[in-house]
């Protein structure tokens, strides 16, 4: 019989290497499940991980992929700082959400008038938006020891119904014909997040991205708060020990995830999404936590693991256009990537042993 | 009945085991001796299975024994209490033991055996507890307990004494004897010379990771084995040159709730600390040396006023602020609390250091600066270790215990209070720590050491307090009080003996 055996030292090229090993099982396994359903594999592969890059159709599919990877990437990058410390957000989708409507809510506010302040307020209040919905669970669980988890896996829910109240009543566009969905913010210039050069599919929140994953490279290598983060994360005694406020950290890591997602949101609903509607959660804020761990809770991982999510999303997407693949292809595939991940990361920890009998 | 020969293991940087042969006999209480590093824990992981061999072999019964992993080591009748703990905090006693078992039996079955083996070998020890509010010694119980319940045939005990009381160790002592009476060969390490000397039959004497001698031990004196082991002698210790100065830490009315449902709640603890003098605290561990420790490091907040240095007050801050104003501490369990197991020697040097020896500047880490403190650390204390960048459990646990004694020494505190200083350090290394302690009170720093080792106490401390049940005594000075008058001071103090007269 085969065993796992616990290792006593860690290879530290496994770190690396299993998430590579995990997008290749993920294709192999993907393949076979196409081919099951009656589909060439090989085509469904290359359709998904290679035409929207490469394809005939590039010049459309490729500025998508940063339009994808840019808000994936800014919540995995607060999302990791709090796994890093063992503080679990799983909510961030719910805070996008938040911050997508506390965002609009400024620009529908000022509407029609024009200034420069009114793109920079509207960011401002997207974060503190996410940052506020990420403080209950870190208040709940300073104050009652309520699980974070669970708390901010619920308030996504909660969240989603705010936004279909604010889509169908308090948001919905008053010149919009009784359909509901707020005002469509790409056409209110002051409010508008467009694309910054022209055939990328770059705008500001891909700026945003590219910031927070410096900002937490920094802060987790260099700053004194990410080195008890992470002291935290490895012996929650010792970072005590060493004058950590474990209520501290929760709120930190709870408020900046939920900041960032909250910005997210709001880059999304002024730039791609154009509007509130009851559908502004697309799923970022899940595929997010994939994102995150595809990419080692490391910075330059993270950005490595946005843009191979993105090209899932996009792949998906395309393969569902030209080859009739089902909708459902890009969720299996990320779930396939997750759970890959996972049984490879058990390699990191185990090694196989075979059962020497007593 | 096991034989080692030519055994060798080498880590990055250093070489562990080199050409190690032995061979232990069934009945008998072998003992394996050697400094901090020397490569004694090596060796036994290697016959549990933890470790792999590089080069040699092994016989277990005449079989050649080449255990793949722990379980096959087990199966094959070996078993291991280990330095350093290996049980699930959030998790009862049984259900620990039960993770360790093969074929786990019921529940109450197993309650039932755990309270009759901790009965017949005297370890009280209540098997619905959970192990998160067990002391460091309660802990080693549940280790001991664990091996005993395997009727293994080669027991291997590294260094199972350290955080015993000596009365709980004389009857661990009884305990061993029987089983050996029974046959089983029990393999034996600890840097508790006499305490080798008056129950070892044989002891294997480890220098550099090589066997250099293998004796009786009750033939020799602790001195000559010491000797053996770092192949020269022993400096004696000096506490001349120290006065005591004006009052520093003044600490009154200090009562604090029991931090979980199985910790101790202190009772008005009440002592006063003078410039150059160093105050021993004696007890049995679980008596609140642990929350003693945390009220003073800061971990625990007390009620204003409790507790003044320099006569400003320092019970509502935190651990960082009073290390600025100079109240350093060191706890007792080194992997998890003193240090971080996965970081680097330079990490956990930031980990206490980085406010007084300016490692952190406007929150940023100067890291050079951190690694060269650990260096000065590492040197300073002899700590046996490739460099700054070995991660904190990759040392041997005298040399991490070295470390953070260290660590905490070398930043020159106004005040530092120590628990259990030098649990698990060599004779020489342990001589060189209380000599540490000793420079540091000589130069007008204030030391609290908390210990079980009454030895130590008497050695290092000027005053000598109990604590017992979360209540202090009186201090009374140590000069000219025998360890005979101190046990009987301790009436109070439940268990507590003398550990040899
Ligand atoms: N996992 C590891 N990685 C690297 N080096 C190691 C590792 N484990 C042990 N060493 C090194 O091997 C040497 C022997 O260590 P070992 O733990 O066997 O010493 P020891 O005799 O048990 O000492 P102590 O009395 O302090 O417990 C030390 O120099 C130690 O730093
Ligand atoms: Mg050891």
């Amino acid at each position: 019989m085969i065993r796992l055996v616990p290792r006593t030292e860690t290879p530290a090229l496994l770190q690396v290497v299993t998430p590579v090993l995990a997008v290749l099982a993920t294709m192999l396994a993907g393949g076979l499940l196409f081919a099951v359903m009656g589909y060439d594999p090989v085509a469904a592969i290359k359709t998904i991980f290679w035409d929207p890059l490469f394809g005939p159709a590039a010049s459309y599919s490729r500025p998508q992929l940063l339009v994808k990877a840019a808000p994936l990437i800014l919540i995995a990058s607060g999302l990791a700082v709090g796994f890093r410390a063992g503080i679990w957000n799983i909510g961030a989708e719910g805070q996008y959400i938040i911050g997508a409507i506390t965002g609009a809510a400024v620009a529908l506010t000022a509407y029609p008038a024009a200034g420069m302040w009114i793109f920079p307020a509207m960011v401002i209040a997207g974060a503190a938006g996410g940052w506020a919905w990420g403080m209950i669970p870190a208040l709940l669980r300073n104050w009652f020891g309520a699980s974070e988890i669970l708390v901010s896996l619920m308030l996504v829910y909660v969240a989603q119904r705010i936004a279909a109240w604010m889509a169908f009543g308090p948001m919905k566009n008053p010149e919009g014909f009784g359909f509901p969905g707020s005002r469509n913010l790409q056409q209110y210039p002051a409010a508008a997040n467009p694309e910054l050069i022209p055939g990328t599919g770059a705008h500001w929140g891909v700026v945003a991205a590219v910031l927070a994953v410096l900002a937490t490279w920094f802060l987790m290598s260099r700053h004194i708060r990410g080195f008890h983060i992470r002291a935290a994360g490895a012996a929650p005694r010792a970072a005590r020990f060493a004058g950590v406020k474990p209520e501290t950290l929760v709120a930190f890591c709870l408020g900046l995830s939920g900041a960032l997602a909250g910005m997210a949101g709001l880059f999304e609903v002024a730039g791609p999404a154009g509007q509130i509607t009851d559908k502004v959660g697309v799923g970022y804020g899940f595929t997010a936590i994939i994102v995150a761990f595809l990419g080692r809770l490391h910075p330059v991982g993270i950005l490595l693991a946005g843009l191979l999510l993105a090209l899932t999303y996009i792949g998906g997407e395309l393969a569902q256009l030209t080859m009739n693949l089902p909708a459902a292809t890009v969720q299996v595939f990320q779930g396939m990537l997750l759970f890959f991940l996972l049984g490879f990361d058990l390699l990191t920890r185990y090694r196989i042993a075979r059962r020497i009998t007593a | 009945m096991f034989r080692a020969q030519g055994i060798g293991k080498s880590y990055p940087g250093v070489r562990a085991n080199d050409d190690v042969s032995f061979w232990v006999a069934p009945g008998e209480i072998h003992a394996l001796l050697g400094e901090n590093g020397a490569g004694k824990s090596t060796l036994v992981k290697m016959i549990y299975g933890l470790v792999r061999p590089d080069d040699g072999q092994m016989t277990l019964n005449g079989q050649p024994h080449q255990p793949a992993d722990p379980r096959a080591a087990r199966a094959a009748g070996v078993a291991m209490v280990f330095q350093h703990f290996s049980l699930f905090d959030a998790l009862t006693v049984a259900e620990n033991i039960a993770l360790g078992m093969e074929n786990p039996p019921p529940r109450r079955e197993l309650s039932a055996r755990i309270a009759q083996v901790s009965r017949d070998f005297g370890l009280p020890l209540n098997p619905a507890r959970r192990i998160v509010t067990l002391s460091a010694g309660e802990r080693q119980r549940v280790e001991i307990i664990r091996c005993l319940l395997q009727n293994p045939r080669l027991l291997i005990m590294d260094e199972p004494t350290s955080v015993l009381t000596p009365q709980e160790a004389e009857l661990l002592f009884a305990t061993l004897r029987t089983l050996a009476d029974r046959g089983t060969a029990i393999l034996y390490i600890s840097h508790k010379l006499d305490e080798i000397r008056t129950h070892c039959d044989r002891a294997t004497i480890l220098r550099h990771g090589r066997v250099v001698d293998s004796c009786d031990p009750r033939a020799h004196s602790a001195r000559d084995l010491a000797a053996m082991m770092v192949g020269g002698a022993m400096r004696p210790i000096d506490r001349s040159g120290r006065r005591a100065g004006e009052v520093l830490l003044q600490v009154g009315a200090l009562s604090q709730p029991a931090p979980s449902a199985e910790g101790t709640a202190l009772k008005s603890v009440a002592l006063t600390l003078r410039a150059g003098e160093i105050l021993g605290i004696g007890g049995v561990a679980g008596n609140g040396q642990d929350e003693l420790l945390a009220a003073l490091s800061g971990e625990a907040r007390s009620a204003p006023g409790t507790i003044l240095l320099g006569g400003a007050d320092l019970s509502r801050l935190g651990p960082e602020a009073r290390r600025r104003a100079g109240l350093l501490a060191a706890p007792e369990d080194r992997l998890g609390h003193a240090a971080v197991p996965d970081f680097s020697l330079a990490e956990n040097a930031l980990l206490t250091a980085g406010a007084r020896k300016g490692l952190v500047r406007k929150g940023l880490i100067d890291r050079p600066a951190a690694r060269a403190f650990a260096e000065s650390v590492i040197r300073a204390f002899d700590v046996r270790t490739p460099g700054p960048g070995t991660a904190a459990r990759a040392l041997s646990g005298g040399n991490l215990q070295k470390f953070v004694i260290g660590r905490e020494v070398i930043q020159a505190p106004r005040v530092l209070a120590v628990n259990q200083p030098t649990w698990g350090v060599d004779a020489g290394a342990a001589a060189a720590v209380r000599q540490s302690l000793l420079d540091l009170a000589r130069s007008g720093a204030g030391v609290i050491v908390i210990s079980q080792d009454l030895d130590e106490l008497l050695e290092l401390s000027d005053r000598f307090c109990a604590l017992n049940e979360g209540r202090l005594s009186d201090p009374v000075p140590t000069e000219g009080l025998t360890l005979d008058r101190i046990g009987l001071m301790l009436g109070g103090a439940h268990g507590m003996e003398v550990a040899h007269p």
